[in-house]
């Protein structure tokens, strides 16, 4: 590393300086860029050797490969920013298959004039959230796009993990009689979003509960390996991804609204904007669907964990040639839990 | 959550839904009319009709700000967006509103026009600051609710001298739309449509008062009851408009005292009564032109009014062909009476109003209570 950092005579000025054109430009201004702030922070031994590409062994067993674009608005929020929720969506989606996450890449493509502070800020935060989790960002790229043709900094994320043997989760697998689990409660990060939106204000102290959960993933499934459906309740909240669940697996599902945690602090700020949380955003929660036997033994190990201490079995799932997703309301009275509509927030992730 | 979780409580729905299968007649049924999109939402959304005798039916009202708009309007809106560059700030649910062709606000944002959701009056008197060289027109819209916040904000911008700043003024009034359901042929003559007694409007009333719905309690015969938004208060007030039916009374009562009261806000009113003045006549969707229903921008305030600064026609703009839209609003008919109910016309793709905004009565049987009809239809062919 010392024989290379004299190829620039100047560091990086981090702390005023701004993206230009040059940074992406493939010259030397870019390969400082990629040496002074990626190489730094993401530090591993793959991405050391400077390749464009990493190559590694793979363990015997199904691949699992998922990739996430990120383009949330604003880059910082409380309860996290762009680079830790990069990570933890693209593991997010690999672990709903069981899997274990090895490896992640990184894209950037960053807008002429963002503050390289704001991209360290990024950066860091994303590596702690690499580290944190035990998965390595291994390659990456990064563009520059002319100003007014990007919103600050946006980046996708691919990972790679492998499914333990005997696993096999699918979306089209919830049965009826089936039970209908989520790891805690809903609506935490699209509230802590729309409440650091400056032409929201209102003060909450709610943050977002943007989290990597294979580790949790891989308790559940150790416990339980028949696991018939996990998801992640990311846009479009839990409503949508049961939907999406009943559709692929051409079932109807019956919820208790009493039975979902939701903070206080979410219903208030949704009753006062006129939201519903079952539609808002979640990233570090999951939905789990499994046989009736194991949904206790799963609720048990789902609570031993920080990321699932609020876990419930909110429903089960029956038959349906429709395909609704009915719930009993708290108030007494039954009612359709249909899709999203149009959107209730722009750019959430 | 303080004042709602207690007005959503299962026990007391329960102790209400019992008195009220005491206190029905057997023998006859109950129309009762909500007239605000407010309470249609509030009756699928926590399912209310599951705690109700089989003989009490909702019938949807116009109640839904959106809905009532005409096509016409909202073609001008497009228009201003368009060919005079403005920026067009809005509430929410209008954005997805068809106007002629098929064109909605987001769409015509899509292709490049300046259109700005907006969740106050105040989020556009900001935008007008913030772009001194940009004409900003507030497309404002609502029954008496809403226009409070839009007389404050014509008034602040007077006191700021923002030159930038106008109001489309689309505001209709309750009261005017309530006597024109009355007085239509399908409820006075034909019969068609039987309506019983009315929910009377909960925020609509905090401004205005119970005393404006005395005139036609006494006139048409029919009960009111002044009814809050959560479903216990619907509830409530669904036994109260049955024990007055009962008992052959046609009273006007307040079960919202929490917030109503019989003058309303004196301010608000006074601050209505200061920048807007009576239209002669304004159209609605599905009712058609209705006399003094509607108010515009008085003449002292004309500099803030869109229709004075820029060149607004009156566009006569028709619902889609087979839409039936404006016998949904009138009580008329159901919304799946209506062939382009959930073949063409979704939430995702609505062909006419009352499938866009959540108050839309379309719009409520689609997302929460589809299952019902499913049920229903089993049961009739069975």
């Amino acid at each position: 590393m010392s024989v290379k950092a004299k190829r620039f005579p100047q560091r990086l000025n981090i702390r005023s300086g701004t993206i230009d054109m040059t940074h992406g430009s493939g010259g030397r201004a870019m390969a400082q860029l990629i040496e002074e702030l990626f190489v730094t922070h993401f530090d591993n031994d793959l991405l050391r050797q400077a390749n464009d590409q990493a190559a590694f062994d793979v363990p015997a067993g199904r691949l699992v490969m998922s990739t996430d674009g990120h383009v949330i608005s604003p880059l910082f929020f409380p309860g996290g920013d762009i680079g830790s929720l990069s990570v933890h969506g693209t593991l997010n989606d690999v672990a709903m298959a069981g899997a274990r996450p090895l490896y992640l890449s990184s894209g950037f493509i960053l807008e002429e004039g963002f503050p390289l502070a704001d991209l360290e800020r990024i950066v860091i935060s994303m590596a702690a959230a690499a580290k944190r989790a035990g998965v390595p960002v291994v390659t990456g790229d990064t563009k520059v796009v002319e100003r007014g043709k990007g919103d600050g900094v946006f980046i996708t994320t691919t990972g790679v993990g492998i499914v333990p043997k005997g696993v096999n989760i699918s979306g089209d697998r919830a049965r009826p009689g089936d039970a209908i689990l989520v790891s805690g409660s809903i609506g935490d990060h699209g509230v802590a979003i729309m409440s650091s939106r400056e032409n929201l204000t209102f003060e909450t102290t709610i943050e977002s509960d943007s989290a990597a959960l294979h580790k949790l993933v891989a308790s559940m499934v150790e416990a339980v390996p028949d696991i018939h459906c996990l998801r992640d309740p990311t846009r479009g909240g839990l409503a949508t991804t049961l939907n999406e669940l009943a559709l692929q697996s051409g079932v109807g599902m019956q919820l208790t609204e009493d039975a979902i945690p939701v903070r206080p602090a979410v219903s208030a700020a949704c009753e006062l904007l006129g939201l519903d949380p079952l539609y808002i955003a979640n990233e570090g929660k999951l939905i789990c669907i499994c046989a009736p036997a194991d949904a206790q033994r799963l609720l048990a190990v789902m609570r031993a964990d920080p990321l699932g201490a609020e876990a419930a079995i909110i429903g089960e799932v029956i038959e349906d040639a429709h395909g609704f997703v009915r719930m009993q309301t708290g108030f007494g009275g039954s009612r359709v839990v249909d899709w999203l509509t149009g959107e209730q927030l722009p750019r959430i992730c | 959550m303080k004042y709602v979780d207690e007005f959503r409580r299962q026990d007391l729905a329960k102790k209400v839904s019992r008195a009220i299968h005491n206190e029905v007649d057997r023998g006859r049924r109950y129309n009762l009319m909500e007239f605000c999109g407010g309470h249609t939402h509030a009756i699928f959304r926590y399912g209310v009709q599951d705690l109700m005798p089989d003989n009490v039916r909702f019938v949807h009202g116009p109640g839904c700000p959106v809905c009532v708009l005409p096509v016409g309007r909202i073609d001008n809106a497009i228009q201003l967006a368009q060919q005079h560059d403005v920026i067009l700030c809005t509430y929410g649910d209008m954005l997805r509103v068809p106007g002629s062709g098929r064109k909605s606000l987001l769409k015509i944002k899509a292709e490049g026009a300046d259109v700005r959701m907006v969740y106050s009056t105040q989020d556009a008197l900001k935008i007008a600051r913030d772009n001194p060289g940009r004409e900003v027109v507030f497309f404002a819209i609502g029954f008496e609710t809403t226009t409070p916040p839009t007389a404050v904000a014509i008034r602040q911008a007077q006191a700021e001298g923002l030159k930038n700043f106008s109001v489309f003024c689309n505001h209709v009034l309750t009261p005017a739309a309530i006597q024109n359901i009355l007085e239509s042929p399908e409820v006075r003559e034909i019969g068609s449509v039987l309506i019983d007694g009315f929910f009377g409007p909960s925020h609509v009333s905090s401004v205005i008062g119970s005393q404006p719905y005395e005139f036609f309690a006494e006139e048409f015969q029919r009960p009111v009851v002044i009814a809050g938004f959560e479903p216990l208060d619907v509830m409530q007030s669904a036994l109260m408009l049955i024990r007055q039916l009962n008992e052959g009374r046609h009273d006007v009562e307040n079960e919202y005292t929490r917030v109503v009261s019989r003058d309303g806000n004196r301010k608000a009113k006074a601050l209505v009564a200061e920048v807007f003045e009576l239209r002669r006549s304004f159209e609605w969707r599905g009712l058609g032109l209705v006399p003094y229903s509607a108010l515009r921008i008085k003449s002292a305030y004309a500099g803030f009014d869109t229709e004075k600064r820029f060149d607004v026609p009156a566009i006569q703009a028709s619902d889609v062909k087979g839409c039936e839209c404006p016998s949904i609003l009138r009580g008329v008919k159901k919304p799946t009476d209506c062939k382009l109910f959930g073949t063409v016309c979704t939430p995702e793709n609505p062909m006419g109003s009352c499938m866009v905004s959540s108050e839309g009565a379309c719009a409520a049987y689609w997302t929460y209570g589809r299952f019902r009809d499913q049920a229903t239809a089993r049961e009739a062919s069975a």
